[in-house]
């Protein structure tokens, strides 16, 4: 554990950030090999080390969601995971959603469903919306709505969201 | 060459799903700070955690140590480097009081956020670590916070100007000298009222991201910016940073949403340019959320007094407003013109005679700069007349419902010539209010009231309604000038028949999020006949499109969508000069159908679009005179605003032990006209709607009284989720506008302008027999007990 002792520190800290650890990490079925530093967090590997911009960062507090991606099958939101941890897992990004140039049914009930406007928030909902009906496949308005409270949407008002994911289940 | 035989379509007011989608669902997209960019160097600015203060020094050297660190620059070292201060395009009036503002604070800080010093280096994260190392030394002075205190000039923020108030824009329109005073005196009924709306963060997904690109031995430089307005931004920069405008070239990447706060000119999109410049290198910045809550715009931040006089069936014959409106600590892009945009709504959609006083005062505080958020000025004002309605309906013992149909516009009075002067284009303000009664069931509602909320019942139903209009479509250029805006209101459009009957449509409007590629194609196609997925829409890049106003104020379909129409047009009348030629027969014997001329009467003469659109590409058999190519510009001032209106009505359950909330139905009833797509127009009204309900019982950007934010992000700044607000039911009237030939008004900001009210009036509804009868926004579950408890042990007296 690193304690931070604010400004005069912080020159001090940068050395040790300067530190790298190796990590093994398959995002969407191919195994990148990379030094991080320590405090790097998921997110910022897949974004810059990785290149796989579709996942986006909207917030500083881990509240928006629109980072989330799946991490060994699980949808979870990867600024709240260092690379680090991220080693040996499985990881699956929204641009590994889509098969062989076909949308996913998720995706799908997005775009029939008019579920997204500008679209920043979208990768981060449609990977939790995945997670959520992998555990719960045929989940009413209601769970969907608590399901997805992690995950912020300035633009749909999350109606055509909901009804996105309600049409996605029916679907299955 | 084949070419594709143009098939009829009729493809307006359908729902055909966006081509936006895609790459916005795989991850494709590219948001600005998705882009590659080797070489370029990270800017992080470090913020002033004073709302109010003097710079002492500022020691940069630890800074400059780390490695990665490039340069580090206070606002003294950039001094030179402005050629101009920051924008402000809307000098309301000809004494409004502006202070300089520069991007970076030179020896004061005015608010927390407040630019001190930019670090520049070769990745983001020594650029941030970087701000740490910065020492700065400040002396802090008191800040003002609270408007009235402003006012009062006890502490002047900007010393020069001598004052905290920056202007007074009044609006008196009577009939008869005194007649507003005279209407008051003579009222059976009269109602006064205080609102406060509170600062508000509009809070687009997507934090801000710029990057500015130069090339140094041309001279010229890109500016990739998440903005609202590439072309306004283009002008200003250039302005600003003293570059020959021909050498700026702005382009808007998806961008992920806007709500008003990308409709400005930003510090940081100035540094951006001005760094690059100086260091011939890409220089890229990224907003974090915490510096988007206090260095990117907040919206709302009025207190509203409002009077209405009434006779004695509550037939209103007077208006009298004032606001105190919060700047903040700068006057931004069009920050004072946003209680403007208001001052026209503040009778809402009622019958009043030339009897309206108007006044505002805009002062400036040490917080965040104000400027336009979703609504600008109109959420405001529709708040106000309809809380003001339901007041006065109180006073009168009548219900609400009745007094607004008392009051509304009667169909037959449109075109209507309001007050201002200003002329209503359509409506139907009975007819959209009697159907949202409909669907709410208000009656059975009513009923289920009656029985549950009886003396001691802790869950208490109420019903809440507002019927809004809205002034939008901004605007007809002559309008803004005699409102002293700064530039006009037209949208510009070009419409090209490629050789292969392939269209291209170049708007000047700029999306970010409301599918305007799928909507304008589905004009074009329309217009042309043309199947949608032949129009390609090109948009938010200054050099593909050149002339553009961008997008805000609700504008895009009824000016920048009407525009492309007229281009259409244009095409289609040269086209037909073309087509007359080529079948040896007068233009006017030709009519064009489904993408085909053919001769009236003989409809076995007929040459479709694409042939014509090869012939004009060959350029081998034109008529006389006639220039190669089939395409068309069209710069188009609109004659009007478009005036959009509806009304929204929802019930609500408060519990009064705990204070909660819960909408348990929200109906919107909206008519923007004729609909290009529904299923677009739909999304609209729910999200405005959201924003709407987030105003009245979520959000709020709270300061301390030393001007520090409180919800700087968002786990404190409470943006709803999914969980937190209705489904929303939908429905809609059409009328029409006779103004454009589309016949259509916009529809971006009505959902929010709606909402607040609805649910406010709901509230006081709800606890109306609990003696409620205001409650401040936001209705959070404390301020709802706390009105409860006042009220109650008021009764009790």
């Amino acid at each position: 554990m690193i304690a931070y002792r604010g400004k005069r520190s912080a020159l001090a800290l940068n050395q040790i950030w300067g530190l790298k650890m190796k990590v093994s990490i398959t995002v969407n079925g191919t195994e990148h090999h990379g030094d991080v530093e320590p405090r790097t967090l998921l997110v910022h590997y897949i974004r810059e080390v990785i290149g796989l911009t579709g996942t986006n960062v909207g917030c500083d507090t881990s509240s928006c969601g629109a980072c989330t991606i799946h991490m060994n099958g699980e949808a979870v939101k990867s600024c709240t995971i260092l690379a680090v941890q991220a080693d040996g897992a499985s990881v699956t990004t929204i641009e590994g959603l889509a098969r062989d140039g076909v949308m996913h049914p998720m995706q799908t009930a997005f775009m029939e469903n008019h579920g997204l406007q500008c679209g920043y928030c979208t990768p981060g909902m449609v990977m939790a919306a995945v997670g959520l009906l992998n555990e719960n496949p045929k989940p009413t308005e209601e769970e969907v709505r608590m399901g997805l409270e992690g995950n912020l949407c300035r633009c749909t008002g999350y109606h055509n969201i909901v009804k996105s994911v309600l049409a996605a289940a029916s679907a299955k | 060459m084949t070419i594709t035989e143009n098939k009829p379509t009729n493809i307006i007011g359908t729902r055909l799903l966006r081509r936006e989608d895609p790459p916005l669902l795989t991850g494709e997209a590219k948001f600005t700070n998705d882009l590659s960019i080797p070489g370029a160097l990270h800017l992080s600015v470090l913020r002033s955690p004073y709302a109010h203060a003097k710079i002492k020094s500022i020691n940069v050297s630890a800074a400059l140590k780390i490695a990665g660190v490039v340069a580090v620059y206070t606002g003294k070292d950039l001094q030179t480097a402005w050629a101009a201060p920051m924008p402000c395009a809307w000098p309301v009036t000809p004494d409004m009081k502006n202070p300089p503002h520069f991007p970076l604070a030179i020896d004061k800080v005015n608010y927390v956020g407040d630019g001190v010093a930019a670090v520049l280096a070769t990745n983001e994260t020594a650029s941030r670590d970087a701000l740490d190392a910065i020492d700065v030394e400040y002396e802090p002075l008191q800040a003002v916070v609270d408007l009235e205190d402003a006012l009062s000039d006890k502490n002047v923020i900007h010393k020069d100007l001598g004052t905290n108030k920056s202007y007074t824009w009044p609006l008196l329109v009577e009939e008869t000298p005194g007649c507003v005073e005279e209407a008051f005196k003579k009222a059976k009924y009269k109602i006064k009222e205080r609102y406060v709306q509170q600062r508000l963060i509009p809070m687009a997904m997507e934090p801000r991201a710029i990057a500015a690109v130069p090339q140094p031995f041309g001279g010229d430089i890109t500016l990739y910016s998440s903005t609202q307005i590439p072309h306004i931004l283009k002008v200003m920069t250039a302005l600003t940073l003293g570059i020959p405008e021909q050498q700026v070239r702005v382009v808007a990447p998806s961008v992920g949403g806007g709500f008003g706060s990308k409709l400005d000119v930003y510090a940081e999109e100035l540094l951006c340019m001005a760094l690059a410049r100086k260091h011939s290198a890409p220089v890229r910045w990224v907003e974090e959320r915490t510096e988007n809550t206090q260095a990117t715009i907040q919206g709302r931040g009025q207190i509203q007094h409002v009077e209405l006089a009434a006779d004695e069936n509550g037939k209103i014959t007077a208006v009298r407003v004032r606001i105190i409106g919060d700047m903040g600590a700068y006057l931004q892009l069009v920050t004072p013109g946003v209680p403007l945009l208001g001052a026209f709504l503040y009778a809402g959609v009622y019958d009043i005679p030339k009897a309206y006083d108007f006044s505002c005062t805009s002062v400036f505080t040490n917080l965040t700069p104000t400027d336009a958020y979703r609504g600008a000025g109109r959420p405001e004002a529709t708040y106000a007349i309809e809380m003001a309605i339901e007041a006065l309906a109180r006073e009168m013992k009548i219900d609400s419902f009745e007094l607004r149909k008392r009051n509304y516009i009667k169909k037959e009075q449109f075109p209507y010539t309001a007050f201002s002067g200003l002329t209503y284009d359509s409506g139907d303000h009975l007819l959209a209010a009697e159907k949202a009664a409909t669907m709410t069931d208000l009656a059975g509602v009513r009923a289920q009231q009656k029985k549950q909320n009886v003396p001691g019942a802790t869950k208490l139903l109420g019903v809440g309604m507002s019927s809004y209009f809205e002034m939008c479509g901004l605007a007809p250029s002559r309008v803004l000038a005699s409102l002293n805006y700064s530039a006009g209101g037209w949208e510009a459009a070009t419409v090209r028949v490629l050789p292969t009957n392939k269209v291209q449509v170049i708007t000047g409007t700029s999306p970010h999020g409301q599918g305007h590629e799928t909507s304008w194609a589905m004009i074009a196609s329309e217009k042309l006949g043309v199947a949608p997925e032949d129009v390609d829409v090109l948009h938010s890049d200054t050099a593909i499109s050149a002339l553009g106003l961008d997008t805000y104020g609700s504008r895009s379909l009824p000016v920048g969508g009407v525009a492309i129409a007229l281009a259409c047009d244009k095409v289609i009348e040269k086209a037909k000069l073309i087509a007359a030629h080529q079948l040896e027969c007068a233009a006017e014997d030709l009519q064009f159908v489904g993408g085909t001329f053919s001769v009236k009467g003989s409809p076995d003469r007929a040459l479709p679009l694409a042939a014509i659109a090869f012939g004009a590409f060959t350029a081998h058999n034109l008529p006389e005179g006639c220039e190669p190519n089939l395409e068309a510009q069209v710069s188009y001032d609109p004659p009007n605003f478009s005036w959009p209106f509806g009304t929204h009505m929802c019930v609500v359950e408060v519990d009064t032990e705990t204070g909660a909330v819960k909408i348990l139905k929200y109906i919107a009833v909206d008519d923007c006209g004729n609909q290009i797509n529904p299923l677009i127009v739909e999304g609209q009204v729910h999200g405005g709607v959201v924003q709407g309900i987030a105003q009245a019982l979520f959000e709020e950007a709270v300061y301390d009284s030393d001007g520090n934010l409180k919800s700087s992000n968002l786990s404190e700044y409470l943006v709803p989720a999914a969980s937190d607000v209705p489904a929303i039911t939908t429905g809609h009237t059409i009328t029409p506008s006779p103004t454009n030939q589309l016949g259509v008004k916009g529809v971006g900001e009505a959902g929010t302008i709606g909402a607040a009210p609805t649910v406010m009036t709901a509230i006081i509804d709800a606890l109306s027999s609990l003696g409620v009868t205001s409650m401040a926004m936001p209705a959070s579950p404390q301020t709802v007990w706390k009105t409860i408890q006042e009220a109650t042990r008021g009764g009790k007296k």
